[in-house]
């Protein structure tokens, strides 16, 4: 079955201390090259059918209205996952 | 009166929050999430915890509880609605307030006696304080920064909107030391404090008094008891 990936990262504006944790864990591992991490989240929706226009027009509603909130965060990304070799739909 | 208290899968304080309105006077009344019946209570608590483990968002999958129906409707036609911390960030996810709560600014889980001065004491649920008066209650949160828009916090301010504000310091990085709003209309207030656990003398913040005597969070209740009580 196909499968739409919403991607979702908190606004750039906004103070990310997941992120900014996760940055100064590195530098605490010398890994001096990487000046900032944000942390975002990735939702995988595994489609029931095909996926034409209607389902990535009910996706993106979805995505703008649930699986983000646009006063704190973005979506950035929807795109459908290729299906892995040998899988037929 | 009668005052409801929803609970949620994960709301931790919803019996304080029942505790705290028979305190103040009124009849608390369990109500739950999945239900669309608010059983004719006369005002909303929806209270503390973590609700589905903050999966998602804090309080978003709450805030699409079958029971959220009922609760918009009635905070648009005028009902008191009151959320305490995770009842806060689901009203944010319900757009009834605006603005959105994200972590703390140090990433901390913070636990503490928070001051507070109450800057609207017009709200259903703030009547019965002083504008301007300080007050301590307990703060716990992890994820209780309030953020909004330039133009949000803006108007917010310019309507009086900011209910209570920290005061001694800021505890999780909220823009303009925000610890509570309200709607335009003033019934439906959000909190990140905990009133509910500041009602009972023996349990609340210490005092210059005697230790544990702060019972400062009662009035929020006391408050729409009496509103109602007037417009009834």
């Amino acid at each position: 079955m196909p499968t739409i990936v919403v991607e979702v990262m908190p606004k750039a504006e906004l103070l990310d201390p997941q992120g900014k944790a996760v940055a100064g864990a590195l530098g605490r591992l010398g890994k001096t090259r990487f000046t900032s991490v944000r942390l975002g989240k990735r939702f995988e929706l595994t489609v029931d059918g095909h996926v034409d226009d209607a389902v990535l027009a009910e996706v993106q509603e979805l995505a703008d209205t649930v699986l983000s909130n646009s006063v704190i965060e973005d979506v950035v990304g929807i795109h459908v996952l290729e299906a892995p070799a040998g899988e037929t739909h | 009166m009668r005052i409801g208290v929803v609970t949620f899968p994960g709301s931790l304080d919803d019996r304080d929050a029942a505790r705290a309105i028979r305190l103040a006077g009124a009849e608390p009344v369990a109500l739950w999430h999945g239900e669309h019946d608010l059983h004719g209570v006369d005002a909303l608590v929806l209270p503390g915890g973590f609700s589905y483990g903050d999966y998602l968002r804090c309080g978003a999958i709450a805030s699409l509880s079958p029971i959220m129906a009922e609760v918009i409707d009635a905070a648009n036609s005028g009902m008191p609605v009151l959320g305490i911390c995770n009842g806060f960030q689901m009203l944010a996810e319900a757009h009834l307030l605006e603005g959105g709560l994200i972590r703390n600014d140090h990433g901390l889980f913070i636990c503490r006696d928070q001051g507070l001065r109450v800057e609207n004491a017009l709200t259903d649920w703030t009547g019965g304080f002083a504008a301007g008066q300080e007050i301590t209650i307990p703060l716990k949160n992890g994820e209780g920064g309030f953020i909004a828009s330039a133009d949000t916090l803006e108007r917010l301010e310019g309507e009086g909107r900011v209910v209570v504000r920290y005061v001694g310091m800021n505890p999780n990085g909220s823009l303009n030391d925000i610890a509570g709003i309200s709607n335009m209309r003033g019934n439906v207030v959000g909190l990140m404090p905990h009133p509910e656990h500041a009602v009972e003398p023996g349990f609340g913040p210490d005092t210059t008094d005697a230790m544990r005597s702060g019972t400062d969070g009662i009035t929020f209740f006391t408050s729409v008891i009496e509103r109602m009580l007037v417009s009834a």
